[in-house]
């Protein structure tokens, strides 16, 4: 069963990429959509049977690789962490690729995109079945292979290239940390299998390791490198760069891999490897804050953005540190319960949104958006149920998990619990608002679409919706290009370009994806709670996630002072509030707020100059680098000195010599084979004899 | 034993295919077409001939293997032959690589074609010879045979500053080997042989050791090429035409390795360890600047040969890390960067074919026209890169690893290799393939051919079979690793023992 669940999307990918020009768009749609969906209902099978049931397994698929000591397998270790994750991922990119069907019926390459949706899926599968530290890294960079194909997938498009090669490069330094860290836990523990490494980390768990001529505690290094993987895949503070911009994607990849599955990789990597940190308590204090960082500074970002995928994008940069807060304050089950439900309602909501995007004509930007409950009222109601998801409204799926999260900072008291506590319950609040403020522009409020001028894309903004202050080029991107150069396709669908057409609800492959989601959105929460962080944990995770006898966090979250589990609730009452005030009773409030603080305006529409300043101190300077060695260093230099120089002296002297001769290149190949041989058989007799 | 083994059939079989060439008269259209014919069938007759060898050898054993001695120069300079795991994967790449020269040659070589052929077979039968000889002289003669064909292949049928770039490329190896000549027979005076096998277990007295070690680290490090004497490399990629390249970056790189794995590191274990942390400091350098000025470049060839530099950075560094991972991992990145970088070339080839440019600004938005081709292009840049599932990960996956164990400070530094391959090798395929089709001289390129496709279909199923199985050759490796690690130990005991005395 396993072996089917893993490959059937390999075997999708294969028929949709080998044999896609052959058998056109629709039949590659079927086999990829229809394989997925077998994998989707194996894994629920595979998740009642592990989590409920008694069937944690290894199976070997294959023999790898082996040098020395060091011995690879394919293989998958199957508990209930990968179980989980199985459901998670199958599940979503099942209803992305039926939704796929619907969102890119006009797009030309539909055979290529149901192939990468197939090829990321099997490396994701690759990733969470992993029984070893490598195989894991095969599964991270087939994610990563993936993700920069369907970011770039609209290859005509130059900022969706960049932005492709930019979330493929932000990762490779994310991974080069992984490495090291694979290559330390090698060297201590002889193994990079997880059977192998685990039951030892105990007793080696207080060594010292020599990293940089500095002497470490072992754990605490390995640890914290192999966080620095997850930090690059997870999009956290300082590597998160890539994310907003791999929203070149089309939007169910945004869904699929920077929202539910991918992105999720490094919270699932360290609830993996629960044995190794929670020995590294110093690394777990480093994830607890980078998570505190990230959910706050996404969430500042996410405030002031004004494409709708972007909003969602800095969301999910914003929950993964939730997650991570929840990973490093000790309550793994908390981390991980969130990603579960956040894959439903974040894809959710990024399909919803695709699915506005759908009937809007590709229309991104939410200030030309506005009263679409009127036109599309189903995905309306679908949105509102992600937003309320998102949000925490009590009893549906974020309620329970991320307020677990919340509680569980707040009962570790330590500084670091503390700071993500304040970081996490102020971001509850601006989510709320954030979210709030997407649907209100969206939905509600005035119609500021079709209005003349605009058809064209050249964007003549009325100010009084924009916030008053100018934008750059980056923050009014407009997806796809490739509808651009496919008029004709446009054509027949009468798409013109905006312009008089009405918004129009989606087709039903589009909307049912988001009724299941929504359902999970709603029930994921309620149902689930109990095993992942209540009474059933110990039965339902049976030892998948590690944690030390003197770990007692999800027991004292149970005996918190009454006002903290209230407080995520009054945050995302008072966000939505605000949201309501400022879009819906005075909406020229934002605007004047914006002019009146220009300055925070400008910081946080533009990222806090992240951008601008990784382009500063790396990518510049590395071109200024390389070109001065090429220049300077090789041709200069080495060169100069070198051959250039000697053979400049040599032509001198042999100047006059070379007259005589008859200039023909074999000639003087054939006088140097002669020398040589010469020189070699006098030698030789001379040491012979 | 008095006949001639498989070995040298080897040798032999590539000249007769040259002998038959120049038997052809003429310069007509059929006598080109014989001459491309020949060469294609004597090289395939030769890979299948190897194939032979390969079914023959025991991986599970460290001796040499297919074993013939024939009276030659003196009694204790013999033509002696053999392999073990080190050289009988390399003697594969080498056969198995010619075909697909021949191939790539078939319409892009248009003057000269016999004497083209002759060349490309006669160098076939030096690097064999290369990899097979268990004599030093025979080594030796071999090692620089190989660079005439190779400089009359760049100097004749090469690009416009064909004569500049041959002229580097001899200038350079030639320096180097006239060195290792002299090390040879300093070598002979002192042990009275020229044998390999009696050389391996001979102990080289320490002080010359170091000398030996020098001279001999002057011809490889120059054939692999190390920083800084790599520069000739990106000009006789750039001059030579594309089977040249593939058969400098596939194969002719790689006997520098195969040097320090044969003669260095076993016969000179003392100096080896001794030298060990130079050669990690211009590993590391090699690999961090030259991916740097990789990231720069405007020609295509010229980017793939100083990415060459940088991944035969990480088989140095594998190879003087001196254990299991560290050799393994760099024998299998040679093998690897042997197909991967050979189907960068001809992937170069295949457009420079077309459009007889090998600028970047020439190109872009390929894809658009060029379906296939953006594919296999891009499985060798993933493979370029180091992407898990093609074999350019295994190599540089346990290089790193060995390096990590010998010295934390080398691994760090040459991690950082991997983000910066990504930065060139993603941003060549951005400007290149990705993109809008929109300069006017690329509208009426086609896509691969099926020659094309016959060529470079085999080189991606084997990058990524050998990426997902990498047993074959890893394996291959592991027994003669074994033995040589046993002999360096020794010396390493020593190193280590002094330095805990020093402290």
């Amino acid at each position: 069963m396993y072996h089917a669940i893993v490959f059937l999307p390999l075997v999708g990918f294969l028929i949709a990429g080998l044999f896609g020009r052959m058998l056109g768009p629709r039949p590659s749609e079927i086999v990829t959509t229809a394989l997925l969906f077998i994998a989707a209902v194996l894994s629920w099978v595979s998740f009642i049977q592990v989590g409920f049931g008694d069937g944690a397994t290894r199976v070997q698929v294959a023999h790898w690789m082996s040098s020395g000591d060091l011995v690879v397998d394919w293989a998958f270790r199957i508990d209930t962490l990968t179980a989980m994750m199985l459901v998670v991922v199958n599940t979503v990119s099942a209803l992305v690729h039926l939704y796929s069907i619907g969102y890119m019926h006009e797009d030309p390459h539909r055979p290529r995109f149901f192939a990468y949706l197939s090829l990321f899926t099997f490396a994701m599968l690759m990733l969470v079945t992993a029984d070893n530290l490598v195989q894991m890294f095969f599964g991270w960079e087939g994610v990563g292979l993936a993700s920069y194909l369907l970011i770039g997938f609209w290859y005509q498009k130059d900022s969706a290239n960049a932005a492709a090669m930019k979330a493929f490069i932000v990762n490779r330094v994310g991974d080069f940390g992984f490495l090291l860290g694979i290559f330390t836990l090698f060297v201590l523990f002889n193994s990079v299998s997880f059977d192998q490494i685990f039951p030892r980390v105990a007793e080696i768990a207080n060594n010292r390791f020599m990293f940089l001529g500095i002497e470490w505690h072992a754990m605490t290094i390995a640890a914290l490198l192999l966080f620095m993987g997850a930090m690059g895949k997870s999009a956290q503070f300082l590597l998160h760069t890539w994310l907003p911009d791999a929203m070149e994607g089309p939007t169910p990849v945004s869904a699929l891999i920077h929202a539910a599955t991918m992105v999720t990789a490094g919270v699932f990597m360290v609830a993996r490897l629960s044995p190794v940190f929670e020995y590294a308590p110093a690394a777990l204090t480093v994830v607890t804050v980078i998570g505190g960082i990230t959910a706050f500074f996404a969430a500042t970002v996410g405030l002031v953005q004004n494409d709708i995928k972007r909003v969602i994008a800095y969301s999910t940069c914003s929950q993964l540190g939730y997650m991570f807060v929840g990973l490093g304050v000790g309550a793994y089950g908390a981390g991980v319960f969130h990603l579960f439900t956040h894959a439903f309602f974040k894809a959710l909501l990024f399909l919803g949104a695709g699915s506005v995007i759908h009937a809007m004509h590709h229309e991104q930007d939410m200030r030309h958006m506005g009263a679409l409950r009127r036109y599309i009222p189903f995905t309306t109601a679908m949105m509102a149920i992600g937003t309320l998801a998102l949000t925490g409204f009590p009893f549906t799926a974020g309620y329970y998990s991320k307020d677990a999260i919340i509680e569980a900072a707040y009962a570790s008291h330590s500084t670091a619990g503390s700071f993500a506590f304040l970081a996490t319950v102020i971001a509850a609040f601006m989510t709320s608002f954030y979210s709030w403020r997407l649907f209100f522009l969206t939905f509600e409020g005035r119609a500021r679409w079709g209005h003349g001028g605009h058809g064209a894309h050249d964007h003549q903004h009325a100010p009084h919706d924009h916030e008053g202050v100018e934008h750059d080029a980056r923050s009014r991107d407009v997806e796809p290009a490739s509808h651009a150069q496919h008029e004709h396709v446009h054509d027949d669908h009468g798409h013109g370009h905006h312009g008089a057409h009405q918004p129009h609800e989606s087709p039903l492959v589009m909307l049912l994806p988001l009724v299941v989601l929504a359902l999970g959105a709603v029930i994921a929460g309620v149902v689930f709670h109990n095993a992942f962080i209540g009474e059933g944990y110990q039965e339902f995770w049976k030892g998948a996630i590690f944690t030390r006898p003197e770990n007692h966090i999800l027991e004292e979250m149970h005996h918190l002072p009454g006002w903290v589990p209230l407080l995520p609730t009054v945050m995302m009452i008072l966000g939505f509030v605000l949201a309501v005030y400022m879009y819906i009773v005075d909406n020229k409030q934002p605007a004047r707020l914006a002019a009146d603080h220009p300055i925070l305006y400008r910081f946080l529409l533009n990222k806090w100059y992240f951008d601008e300043l990784y382009d500063a101190i790396f990518v510049r300077p590395a071109m200024a680098i390389g070109r001065f060695f090429w220049r300077t260093g090789d041709q200069r230099i080495i060169d100069g000195l070198g051959p250039d120089g000697i053979s400049a002296r040599v032509l001198d002297v042999t100047r006059g010599v070379v007259r005589i001769q008859t200039g023909y290149l074999y000639h003087y190949a054939f006088a140097m084979l002669i020398g040589v041989a010469a020189l070699v058989t006098f030698y030789l007799f001379r040491g012979a004899h | 034993m008095l006949g001639f083994g498989i070995l040298s059939g080897l040798l032999i079989l590539p000249l007769v295919g040259a002998a038959f060439i120049l038997t052809l008269r003429g310069d007509s259209q059929a006598a080109r077409s014989n001459a491309r014919w020949a060469a294609l069938a004597t090289t395939v007759a030769t890979f299948l001939l190897s194939l032979v060898a390969w079914g023959r050898f025991d991986t599970a054993s460290s001796s040499f293997q297919l074993v013939e001695t024939h009276a030659w120069l003196a009694e204790t300079i013999r033509f002696k032959l053999g392999v073990d795991g080190f050289s009988m994967p390399f003697i594969l790449l080498t056969t198995f690589l010619m075909p697909f020269c021949i191939l790539a040659s078939w319409d892009s070589i248009e003057t000269r074609v016999k004497e083209y052929f002759v060349a490309f077979l006669i160098l076939e039968t030096t690097m064999i010879g290369v990899f097979a000889a268990l004599d030093l002289v025979l080594f030796y003669l071999f090692f620089e045979a190989g660079l005439i064909p190779m400089f009359l292949i760049i100097g004749i049928w090469g690009g416009k500053r064909r004569i500049y770039a041959s002229f580097k490329f001899f200038l350079y190896t030639l320096l180097g080997s006239v060195l290792m000549l002299l090390a040879i027979m300093a070598m002979f005076w002192a042990a009275g042989t020229t044998d390999i096998p009696t050389l391996l277990a001979y102990k080289f007295p320490a002080h010359l050791q170091t000398w030996l070690w020098l001279a001999f680290f002057a011809s490889f490090a120059v054939k692999m090429p190390m920083w800084p004497v790599h520069t000739w490399l990106p000009d006789a990629h750039v001059e030579a035409p594309t089977a040249g390249s593939v058969i400098l970056a596939g194969i002719l790189l790689k006997m520098g390795g195969y040097g320090f794995i044969r003669i260095s590191l076993p016969m000179f274990p003392d100096a080896s360890v001794y030298f060990a942390p130079l050669v990690f400091s211009l590993s590391v350098i090699a690999i961090v600047y030259t991916s740097l000025v990789a990231l720069m470049q405007e020609d295509m060839k010229k980017l793939i040969a100083y990415s060459s530099v940088a991944h035969m950075g990480f088989v140095t560094m594998g190879l003087f890390s001196m254990n299991p991972q560290g050799i393994q991992g760099a024998m299998f990145q040679m093998v690897s960067h042997g197909l991967v970088s050979g189907a960068l070339f001809l992937c170069v080839g295949v457009v420079y074919d077309r459009m007889h440019t090998r600028e970047i600004r020439a190109y872009g938005g390929l894809v658009n026209r060029m379906p296939l081709y953006a594919v296999a292009f891009l499985v060798f840049t993933m493979a370029n890169v180091g992407l898990p599932g093609t074999s350019g990960f295994v190599g540089e996956f346990l290089s790193l690893m060995g390096a990590f164990r010998a010295n934390t400070w080398v691994s760090f530094l040459a991690t950082t290799g991997v983000i910066l391959s990504a930065g060139y090798a993603l941003w060549l395929y951005r400007r290149v393939v990705y993109g809008v089709l929109d300069k006017p001289s690329l509208q009426g390129i086609t896509d691969l051919n099926r020659r094309e496709i016959i060529t470079l279909a085999p080189l991606l199923l084997l990058v990524i079979y050998y990426g997902v199985q990498p047993g074959p050759i890893l394996d291959a490796f592991a027994a003669p690793t074994d033995t040589l690690l046993k002999s360096v130990e020794a010396a390493l005991t020593t190193v280590k023992t002094a330095a805990v005395a020093a402290h």
